[in-house]
């Protein structure tokens, strides 16, 4: 639900070769004397490299009422610095046969540049300038704020799915500022002014909250010399401090539904997101428990809950399940079903709810989490297999307060994994984090089942 | 300043077209022991291996009654094959990581393996089951097809696919491309498993299949590997893959499709390049000054850089067997749709007259040379690209010598095939969004509640 965060998830979890003791991706790293982390993760087999700056601030580090400033600042950095005026940047490094863009998440902030490792140089001149010399012209941000307008036209206005996910957010979070979209609040954004881009500018944009990450072909002897001189060359300007993330949880904590009739919608779909530990919060144990208790209901075609209500029962076309546990506070875990044609959302979830409770009871057995946990690692060897992908798993996991170690021992993890803590997890989950409910329908009056026969 | 970085750029580039050819993926032409040939880009760096093929024919020769049927066979040929049924078979895949998948595109089926060089001996013989002897038991079948249908459902009223069949039909009308291949509720109700064991015979024929690979395999592995995929397949299909060519309209029209958006889809086309084409190369130069470029086009530059209209405006060249076009797409607040329209039709007006600039000439070589192994990052990537350069006919140098196909562009050329290529008058275009309200009518005072 938290937009860019899954990406990790994926890198992880879906892609997933070796038994224990295996290393994801080999990476090194080290500190620069203003406090940039530097990460390294070598792949040589073309001469090209991902080369990314990640800012420690998101969505859930704005000032209340300033809702989309964490992502308006993002489309801001492209607009220049005295060194590099006003479109010269995407110029500068399109003209270097580079491509580059940035995101922004609940918790973090990257800008990145694919491009050939002969130009990386110029990369890191042209991103190091950046962190600290913004300039903006206001007429540049009353243009960029109709983009971003635009861009929520696109993503969420323009898809009902989108307009659900957001009430859902709202009301599972509450005060939590993960309940607040990463691209704003329409009337918010309207009234985002260039000095609240400074303002956050100032505060996050600086060594100590960045981390470097280069994937490519490009060893350590090489990388530490450039870092130096181009991000080391930036004076320390404050010390890294924890981010302050609600930890509220609904109390008494409730399981909320939210019903959305949209008449663009002709097919019902039925979803649930639970509030769930972290990888930051809660108990590191739980959370490798609750990766494979996703992978064994609802990860392929022959997960567990994907047999009962999909092949077996029929209630729905389709059932996923997926678990997020890469977050400063709170993780997410989610289910999603398709109701089949003819079948109502409230027959397919008390289908859902029974063969869950049934699971929680004594369904969880050894057979099927040793299964899981190999699945899990049958296919570690894809993870570095792109820079690119290798790179935005590494740093997503760092920007929320993984380390390097949590990363590379991840196959170990997994594989201590107990049959009891996947069956404690689970049962914790259901019942002691609040969930919300989201039920997208046709237009009230229309067939339910849609138009299919 | 700004001309002095520029030209500081400039002379970044050349440097980078000079040491381009530094990077080097061989590629090698595999005979199988049996006759078949393959392209293979061999890497022992990751223990990963990728094989990509397809073979000719494709989504275009689905009968109109059973519009949909390679989407869904293709969707079904991994469920099940051989001893083994569908959990049986997706178990295995699962547990060992295997990736297996088909698709049917306009003009190909493609196939697709990627496994762990451990998992490949697994991986192989599942997938010589799927190409063989697909079993299409009754639960998958029902299964998918509810799928596609609910996935139907789910798109119907989706602007950009709304958008897209409306376009289609207008500027290939009458032509299978037009279709959606997808089908619909009424036509993937009609596919029996007699139509799809008759399809995997027409379509997984040897004189029909192009195969390609990458990763940690060597030539004579690969060889015994396609002799043992695909060499039970029949040497010959029956099918006719003759379609008729695929004329767009001289004039183009605009159509406005009405729908109550916050945001209106709007999609334009016009006559394109075949692949083959002499002036493909120079096409592709052009195409990225204008609209493909990302933030480097013009179109980029004056709807959504100068006039804040879109988040994301952006153009492509799209050959097909049979015919070709150019597209445009651009989302846009429903209220200003027709000022977007009218940007981008002054746009392509422009570069019909006068064609790029050197300076965009030169930045636009430099980046489509400069980001050419931007495309090598992966080895499923790398097979398919090998797969569309034999599909192509691009010869097993072309790797090597593409940067100097665009190096070769000069501005007269450019300019030539802008001249050609750019039709304002031919463009059509699907506004997909509420219909654009008189400017000065005065809105009705609202009745109280």
């Amino acid at each position: 639900m938290r937009g860019f965060v899954l990406g990790l998830m994926l890198a992880f979890v879906g892609l997933n070769a070796q038994p224990a003791h295996a290393v994801v991706y080999g990476a090194e790293t080290f500190m620069l004397a203003n406090g940039m982390q530097v990460v390294l993760i070598p792949n040589h087999r073309a001469p090209v490299v991902s080369h990314m700056v990640w800012y420690k601030i998101g969505s859930a580090d704005e000032t209340p009422g300033k809702s989309g400033i964490a992502h308006f600042l993002e489309h801001l950095m492209f607009k220049g610095t005295p060194k590099y005026p006003a479109g010269t940047i995407t110029d500068m490094v399109a003209r270097n046969g580079g491509d580059q863009n940035a995101f922004t998440s609940t918790d973090y902030t990257a800008y990145y540049e694919n491009i050939a490792v002969d130009r990386l140089p110029l990369m890191m001149e042209m991103e190091a300038d950046r962190m600290r010399n913004l300039t903006l012209d206001v007429k540049e941000v009353d243009t960029e704020r109709e983009v971003i307008i635009e861009e929520r036209r696109m993503r969420t206005d323009n898809v009902p799915g989108s307009l659900l996910g957001e009430r859902m957010n709202a009301a599972l979070w509450m005060t939590n500022h993960y309940g607040i979209p990463i691209i704003g609040w329409e009337a918010e954004m309207r009234g985002l002014s260039r000095d609240d881009a400074f303002n956050v500018y100032k505060a996050y944009y600086a060594p100590h909250n960045a981390i470097l990450v280069v994937a490519g072909d490009i060893t350590m002897d090489k990388l530490k010399p450039l870092a130096e001189k181009y991000y080391g060359a930036i004076p320390r300007s404050g010390e890294y401090k924890p981010r302050a993330r609600s930890t509220f949880l609904q109390s008494p904590r409730a399981d909320t539904q939210i019903v959305m009739s949209h008449e663009r919608v002709r097919q019902p779909t039925w979803s649930r997101e639970i509030i769930a530990p972290s990888y930051a919060v809660g108990n590191r144990a739980d959370v490798h428990a609750l990766e494979v208790f996703s992978e064994m209901i609802g990860g392929g075609s022959t997960a567990k809950l994907y047999r009962t209500l999909v092949v077996d029962q029929k209630v729905a076309a389709s059932f996923g399940a997926g678990y997020d546990g890469d977050a400063v506070s709170y993780g997410t875990f989610s289910v999603s079903m398709t109701p089949s044609p003819g079948v109502t959302w409230q027959q397919a979830e008390a289908a859902y709810t029974k063969a869950m409770e049934a699971l929680l009871k004594d369904g969880i057995t050894d057979a099927e989490v040793a299964q899981a946990k190999r699945r899990m690692l049958a296919g570690l060897a894809f993870a570095k297999d792109s820079p690119i992908s290798a790179a935005s798993a590494v740093g997503a996991a760092l920007a929320v307060g993984q380390t390097i170690v949590d990363i590379e021992t991840w196959p170990d993890e997994v594989g201590k994994v107990t049959t009891a803590q996947v069956r404690s997890a689970a049962r914790k989950l259901f019942t002691e984090y609040a969930s919300v409910t989201g039920v997208l329908l046709p237009p009230s009056g229309a067939d339910a089942a849609g138009e299919a026969p | 300043m700004m001309s002095f970085i520029r030209t500081s750029f400039c002379a970044a580039g050349l440097v980078l077209s000079l040491a381009a050819p530094a990077f080097a993926i061989t590629v090698k032409e595999v005979k199988s022991p049996g006759g078949l040939t393959a392209y293979l880009a061999e890497d022992h760096t990751n223990p990963i291996i990728a094989i990509t093929f397809g073979f000719k024919g494709g989504s275009a020769l689905d009968p109109v009654a059973k519009l949909g049927l390679s989407s869904m066979t293709t969707a079904l040929i991994d469920e099940g094959a051989g001893s083994l049924d569908s959990f049986a078979f997706q178990t295995v895949l699962e547990d060992r990581a295997i990736r297996i998948g088909f698709s049917a595109e306009r003009d190909m089926v493609r196939g697709n393996l990627v496994a762990t060089t451990p998992n490949s001996a697994k991986a192989f013989e599942l997938m010589q089951m799927a190409l063989t002897s697909p079993r299409f038991d009754a639960e998958p079948v029902e299964r998918i097809r509810r799928q596609i249908q609910v996935g139907l459902a789910s798109r119907q009223e989706n602007p950009s696919r709304i958008a897209r069949k409306t376009l289609m039909e207008a500027v290939f009308p009458n032509h299978p491309y037009a279709r959606e291949d997808e089908g619909t509720p009424e036509t993937i109700a009609a596919v029996t498993v007699d139509d799809m064991r008759a399809w995997v015979k027409r379509n997984f024929a040897q004189d029909r299949l192009l195969v390609s690979a990458s990763g940690d395999i060597t030539p004579a592995q690969l060889g015994k590997t396609m002799d043992m995929l695909f060499g039970q397949l029949p040497k010959t299909s029956g099918l006719d893959t003759n379609l008729p060519e695929a004329s767009v309209p001289a004039k183009g029209q605009t159509i406005r499709v009405e729908k109550n958006l916050p945001q209106s889809m709007v999609l334009m086309a016009q006559k394109g390049l075949k692949r083959q084409d002499k002036d493909w190369y120079i096409a592709t130069v052009d195409d990225y000054i204008f609209g493909s470029g990302s933030f480097a086009s013009r179109l980029m530059d004056e709807v959504r850089e100068k006039r804040g209209l879109a988040y994301g405006v952006s153009t492509s060249l799209q050959p097909y067997d049979h015919g070709a076009l150019m597209f445009a797409n651009v989302g846009t607040r429903a209220d200003q749709a027709d000022i977007s329209v009218g940007v981008i039709r002054d746009e392509w007006k422009k570069m019909h007259d006068a064609g790029p600039t050197q300076a965009e000439l030169d930045g636009a070589k430099q980046y489509l040379t400069g980001a050419w192994p931007l495309r090598f990052t992966s080895t499923g990537s790398i097979a398919d690209i090998l797969l569309a350069v034999q599909r192509d006919n691009l010869g097993i140098d072309y790797l090597d010598k593409r940067n100097s196909l665009i190096e070769a562009v000069t501005l007269d050329d450019a300019k030539r095939v802008a001249k050609t290529l750019y039709d304002p008058d031919g463009l059509t275009v699907v506004i997909v969004g509420p219909l654009p309200q008189p400017a000065a009518k005065p809105q009705a005072p609202k009745p109280k509640p």
